[in-house]
């Protein structure tokens, strides 16, 4: 298999990797790249917790080719803290909304670009924005309340 | 699963019934239970920070040099013989390392199947992993490829050329039914137990029921898949899994593979839920023997597909329940009994009809479960296995006698509420359904439920209320063992192997030690997630928290008397015994007279001691034989369903808990819901489809099986009794599993208030409602 | 997956050009194509991205909406000028997937994507005349809960999955193709074939043709429309049945009616005979109980699957009763 390099914009750096034909861009962050915090959870579209930013704009990089991101900006959610974390992590830790934590990397990407596009969003539209984004462990709940929390100003104000 | 066993637990039953309560655990309550501490306070997850990063490692993202990458080949048939499996072409391909097959994988025994008479076994399918040439479920692994990278790996598995030899399966329930097999035993049960003339009791009955209620096979769908990195040092192993029972699957690699238990390391800090799905299946066991055979690190993580045909669910079921009641609605027979597949090779019986064993009061009983042998990837324990779907049937049984009778299906229930076991007159160690009945009636506005069927409307959708009681036994494990270790700065360790799928184990138990050991929060750090700590047993059964709950209070008791020794004659505790002193404020404190107190820093520091360290084992949990304990749920529900259509959606839920006490109310709150919301799923939409003309599921994805997603879930309201059980460590029982059950009963009890339709089948999809009536 | 090459076409003659070539396939957001090569039903050689072009949504001359092929699902939903003139393709695309895959999937895409037939998905073990011409079916009698109660064959019974289509049908819209012999327009509920005894010829694009645009008609005046879907979860699942219907009404009867079902049938079901039974007569339920009997005359639905004739009667006589009551 052929490799060919991607260059890229990664959380901010600027990024050049190998990529293989044909391989995803989650594989090829997680594994090419080492960011681990997109997760794999179903290789399909179906799950959501592979979410990542690409220019800004929630995608599945399950289903992304990992060639197709070259000279774009990616964004992961190990992007997202600084030297502390963001009030949108900080939120989602206060409301116990990463029960087991796997789907929360996905939700958060979708839960960013939201508040990015939308700072304001009543109940509904966090609903719409992550309804995408399957989670088992918590009903949901925690995690729609720790985006309101940001929303109306609950955290990091 | 004998009538050996049958025999043994009676005794036990009967022994443990003469001893006074005073010499078992819980005889006494525990201290702790009613102190307001750091249990019962709202402590956020210990490990949120390293979640919220997306910093959390899971088993299939730890970082090693040199590792490479296996892919699967699962069988596209249900039985046969492998006649051809031509693997040159995957060999040759760019990358590939190894194919392993039959043909070369290494000779290795049967894994022990998990189980009531087997408490350190682990597995969770007894069949041969990749040691012959027989096919004996769709999905069963014909060979691993090993590569460089995943892409390679799966490029080359795609290379493998399989012939098979088909033979006849067993695919079909119904035509299983009359090969049924009855065990002697569920679990700690017997199986068939009755009491007077149930049917007699029945046909004479003023008012009775008597329907088949089914439900489909459930997939547990946690959302991390099932991934391992195993690796190998000599003869060392290291296996990074996503487990829910990391010092057992330690011990199952070492008797399989060979080696010294201390030789094989299972680590597993963060398991993305598990839900009964992470235990012991073939990946492990493939991973590591193919880490031996190219003697470096492997990756193994199953794709959403192969979770789906290479990890069991849950049964499917056909469950009859039959109830009669004299005039005043007193039940005069309570039968349920029915079918549910549980192949030889599989551990878990689905044990629907355990949890209506102690629901009600009735004069007479008939209970008793068939298992079916069908050719399927072994079927396990999921949430709440069997009473998640049994409550389904009773439930909704209770609910049809009461419109058949006119009578509030909440007074129905409260009638017939027990006093002490309806089976055994063994007394509750402390059982408030009837008070979480009230309670709820009144918090979801049950007085607004019409009692006829298809009298509330709002356009074109039918409004509707239903209610279903739930419930989950106390279980605690034997034999879980855990250290503490105390430093002279104050600080204290507590080790055990223990695994946390996402309940938040760490962070109630680091509650817990600081309430039993008498420090702050931050005084404590709690380990768990690794096998060479001392060994818990599985989390399984909702029985983690109360079983480390035992071990810490048995360590504790055990370093006062260490502290006591060590104290000496110059301690101002000198000549006190461990019954007289408390660990209290950072030290132990003399429970008569508080001023002779000496701090654990104090103590250390007098007998020179940088530190000590206790390991102990919580005391068999033999209160289970003394008493009845068990959790309730009243659960209400409120449904809209098109007329038009037949959608339905569920827009109002209450789950009302009687589970003990509540260690952290925030986690407890998630914890209860997302058992809720998975029993919303299996009433709306989850099902597996098996198609039993090839006996292969055809819905192996997340795109096709259900779960509920954001907008299927509506507001749900939690809340509980708060009783603890003065029977239990911390007064607390497990709150994993019985969220889900009785939800599904409850929805489909609202849709017949909305509809009139008596929906008997899972799921309770449209088409279920709206029929097929002629063009 | 099997290796492939991967190269972007800069412009719709170079994308056509490519697309003649055997082994290559078109990518748009690949939310399908992607998923179905790592299931192995597709073996492209080359996928040519063609998501770098054809990216703008235009007013024609004519007053109607020229949507590229490139657009996103998002984009068009959210376009200003569809919400206002085309509620019911913005509740169609809405209703469609999750957020992040209409992010990702383009409208030539959408209207390409392949069935989502589960034995079409299991090249491993089921057998399927779409994948492998002449093999056999093995969805019929199988699990048939999402498939064809019109216009299926003895071949496939599968159905065409989107709700943007259904959308477009019931909008008239006209498909821009190019191709070798150059620029033709066709009618999008003509492009989707009947499966016959060919179910894996799935549309009319010929070879080295690709799907450069969508035409949308202007909106008439008066016009009400809507989109509905049935499905078993509330969201983020394909359609059971939907209907889209966009309907004027003068004096009490239908000026115009354009009705199409999705979920039921191989391709974007336009209800050709329930619309001209209905045109120009009385907007009432009576009539449109008769027209939709009719439509359905020749529905054979199976075991698994039966519920969907009343289920698609029953919602569009819903949808049809709720526009007139807009209207009055």
């Amino acid at each position: 298999m052929a490799m060919k390099p991607v260059t890229f914009t990664l959380n901010g750096l600027a990024k050049a990797a190998f990529t293989e034909d044909g391989q995803n861009l989650l594989d090829f962050l997680r594994r090419g790249v080492g960011d681990m915090a997109p997760k794999y959870g179903c290789g399909q579209g179906g799950c959501g917790a592979c979410t990542v930013l690409l220019d800004g704009v929630p995608h599945l990089s399950c289903l992304t080719l990992a060639e197709t991101v070259e000279g774009r900006r990616v964004d992961t959610a190990s992007g997202l803290a600084g030297a502390t974390i963001s009030p949108l992590q900080e939120a989602f830790m206060d409301r116990f909304a990463a029960q087991c934590g796997y789907c929360t990397p996905g939700m958060l990407m979708a839960a960013t670009a939201l508040l990015a596009k939308n700072p304001r969003p009543n109940r509904d539209e966090v609903i719409e924005a992550i309804s995408g984004n399957i989670c088992r462990c918590t009903g949901y709940e925690p995690i729609i309340a720790a985006i309101l929390d940001v929303a109306e100003g609950r955290v990091g104000a | 699963m004998s009538r050996v066993q049958n025999t043994l637990i009676e005794s036990v039953r009967k022994v443990v019934g003469w001893v006074p309560e005073r010499w078992l655990p819980g005889g006494t309550p525990d201290p702790l239970i009613g102190r307001h501490g750091a249990v019962g306070t709202q402590l956020a997850q210990l490990d949120g920070p390293q979640k919220v990063r997306g910093a959390a490692r899971f088993a299939a993202e730890v970082p090693l040099e040199g590792l490479c990458y296996a892919a699967l080949v699962n069988s596209p048939v249900t039985r046969g013989r492998i006649t051809r499996l031509d693997t040159a072409a995957a060999e040759a391909a760019p990358g590939v390392l190894l194919v392993l097959t039959y043909r070369n994988m290494p000779r290795l025994g049967l894994v022990p199947l998990m189980g009531v008479t087997n408490l350190g076994a682990v597995g969770n399918s007894a069949l041969p992993i990749l040691q012959d040439d027989q096919i004996r479920y769709n999905g069963q692994v014909m060979a691993l490829v090993l590569a460089e990278t995943q892409q390679q790996a799966d490029h080359a598995a795609r290379l493998i050329d399989l012939s098979v030899d088909t033979a006849p399966a067993l695919s079909d329930f119904q035509a299983a039914k009359p090969e049924a097999r009855t065990p002697a035993s569920i679990l700690v049960e017997r199986n068939e137990q009755s009491a007077g003339d149930a049917e007699a009791a029945l046909r004479q009955a003023a008012f009775s029921t008597d329907a088949t209620y089914t439900t489909p096979g459930h997939n547990h769908a946690a959302i991390e898949l099932h991934g391992v990195t195993a690796h190998w040092t000599g003869n060392r192993l290291v296996l990074h899994d996503a487990t829910q029972a990391v010092a057992p699957t330690a011990a199952a690699l070492a008797k399989l593979f060979g080696l010294r238990r201390e030789d094989v390391r299972v680590l597993s800090p963060f398991v993305g839920g598990g839900f009964g799905a992470k235990g012991f299946w073939d990946h492990q066991v493939l991973a590591v023997a193919a880490a031996r055979m190219v003697d470096r690190p492997v990756r193994l993580m199953l794709s959403r597909e192969a979770v789906f045909r290479m990890v069991g669910g849950r049964s499917p079921t056909e469950q009859r329940v039959a109830i009669g009641a004299d005039a005043e609605g007193r039940f005069t027979a309570l039968i349920h009994t029915g079918y549910s597949v549980m192949p030889p090779y599989s551990a878990s019986p689905e044990q629907y009809t355990l949890g209506t064993r102690s629901l009600y009061r009735a004069q007479s009983y008939r209970f008793g479960q068939k298992h079916l042998d069908l050719d399927i990837v072994p079927n396990t324990f999921m949430r709440a296995p069997g009473e998640s779907v049994g409550s389904f049937a009773v439930e909704s049984a209770v609910d049809e006698l009461a419109h058949a009778m006119d009578i509030d299906p909440v007074e129905l229930r409260l009638r017939n509420e027990p006093e002490t076991h309806p089976l055994t007159g063994t007394p509750f160690s402390q059982r408030a359904l009837a008070t979480a009945w009230r309670q709820g009636a009144d918090r979801f506005g049950w007085d607004a439920r019409s009692t006829m069927p298809r009298a509330r409307r709002d356009g074109e959708w039918l409004l509707g209320m239903g209610c279903a009681a739930g419930n989950f036994p106390y279980v605690r494990m034997p034999s879980g063992a855990l250290r503490i270790r105390l430093t002279r700065d104050g600080q204290a360790t507590l080790s055990t192997s223990a695994q946390d799928m996402g309940m938040g184990t760490a962070t109630v138990q680091t509650q817990h030690a600081a309430d039993r050991l008498g420090l702050p929060l931050d005084a404590i750090t709690f380990e768990m997630g690794d096998s060479d700590l001392p060994a818990a047993p599985v989390a399984g059964g909702s029985s983690q928290t109360v079983s480390i709950a035992a071990a810490i209070a048995a360590a504790a008791s055990k370093l006062t008397v260490e502290l006591l020794r060590l104290a000496g004659n110059a301690s101002p505790l000198a000549g006190l015994r461990a019954g007289e002193v408390r660990l209290a404020e950072g030290g132990l404190v003399c429970i008569e007279d508080p001023t002779r107190r000496e701090t654990y820093g104090d103590i250390l520091t007098r007998a020179g001691r940088d530190e000590i360290s206790v390991t102990e084992t919580g005391a068999p949990p033999l209160e289970i034989f003394k008493y009845a304990m068990l959790s309730h749920s009243a659960n209400f529900c409120e449904v809209r369903v098109s007329d038009v259509t037949g959608e339905l959606r569920v827009t109002r839920l209450l789950g009302v808990f009687d589970v003990g006490t509540i260690l952290n109310p925030r986690m407890a709150v998630s914890q209860l819901r997302g058992g809720m919301i998975m029993g919303l799923g299996m009433a709306l939409s989850e099902e597996v489809l098996f198609d039993e003309r090839s006996g292969r599921i055809m819905n192996p994805g997340l795109a096709d099986y259900h779960i509920p997603a954001h907008l299927d879930v509506p507001e749900i309201d939690v809340t509980w009794t708060g009783i603890p059980d003065p029977r239990s460590p911390l007064g607390a029982r497990g709150i994993g599993e019985i969220g889900i059950t009785g939800v599904a009963a409850a929805i489909a009890n609202a849709v017949f208030n909305a509809t009139g339709k008596r929906l008997r089948d899972l799921p309770l999809t449209l088409d279920r409602l709206i029929g097929a009536e002629g063009a | 997956m099997n290796p492939f090459t991967y190269r972007r076409a800069t412009t719709a003659p170079e994308a056509a050009a490519a697309a003649a070539l055997p082994g290559h396939r078109l990518l748009g957001g690949g939310t399908n194509l992607v998923d179905l090569m790592r299931k192995g039903v597709e073996h492209p050689e080359t996928l040519i991205d063609v998501t770098g072009f054809s990216q703008q949504i235009e007013l024609t001359p004519g007053g109607g909406l020229l949507i590229g092929g490139a657009v996103r699902n998002s984009a068009l939903a959210a376009h200003p000028q569809v919400r206002r003139d085309y509620p019911l393709l913005s509740r169609a695309v809405l209703t469609g997937a999750s957020a992040q895959i209409r992010n990702m999937a383009t409208v030539a895409g959408n209207v390409m994507q392949r069935t989502r037939c589960t034995y079409f998905a299991d090249p491993a073990a089921s057998r399927c005349n779409k994948r492998v011409p002449g093999s056999g079916c093995d969805a019929q009698g199988g699990f048939t809960r999402y498939h064809a109660i019109l216009g299926g064959s003895s071949a496939c019974i599968a159905t065409h999955p989107s709700d943007m289509c259904v959308a477009l049908a019931a909008l008239d819209a006209t498909l821009h193709l190019l191709g070798p012999d150059g620029p033709r327009a066709l009618p999008l509920s003509e492009f989707h074939r009947l499966p016959g005894d060919t179910p894996h010829l799935e549309t009319e694009l010929r070879p080295g043709e690709i799907i450069t645009g969508v035409e949308l008609p202007p909106p008439l005046p008066a016009m009400r429309s809507a989109y509905r879907k049935v499905r078993d979860r509330a969201s983020y699942a394909f359609a059971l049945v939907s209907v889209g219907a966009c309907i004027t009404v003068e004096n009490g009867h239908f000026a115009e009616i354009r009705l199409a079902f999705g979920g039921i049938a191989h391709r974007p079901w336009r209800a050709t005979r329930a619309e001209a039974a209905l045109r120009s007569g009385p907007a009432t339920p009576e009539a449109v109980e008769a027209a939709l009997k009719l439509e359905f005359a020749e529905a054979r639905p199976l075991d698994g699957n039966a519920f969907k004739l009343p289920l698609a009667r029953r919602s569009a006589a819903a949808l049809l009763a709720q526009l007139i009551g807009e209207t009055a």
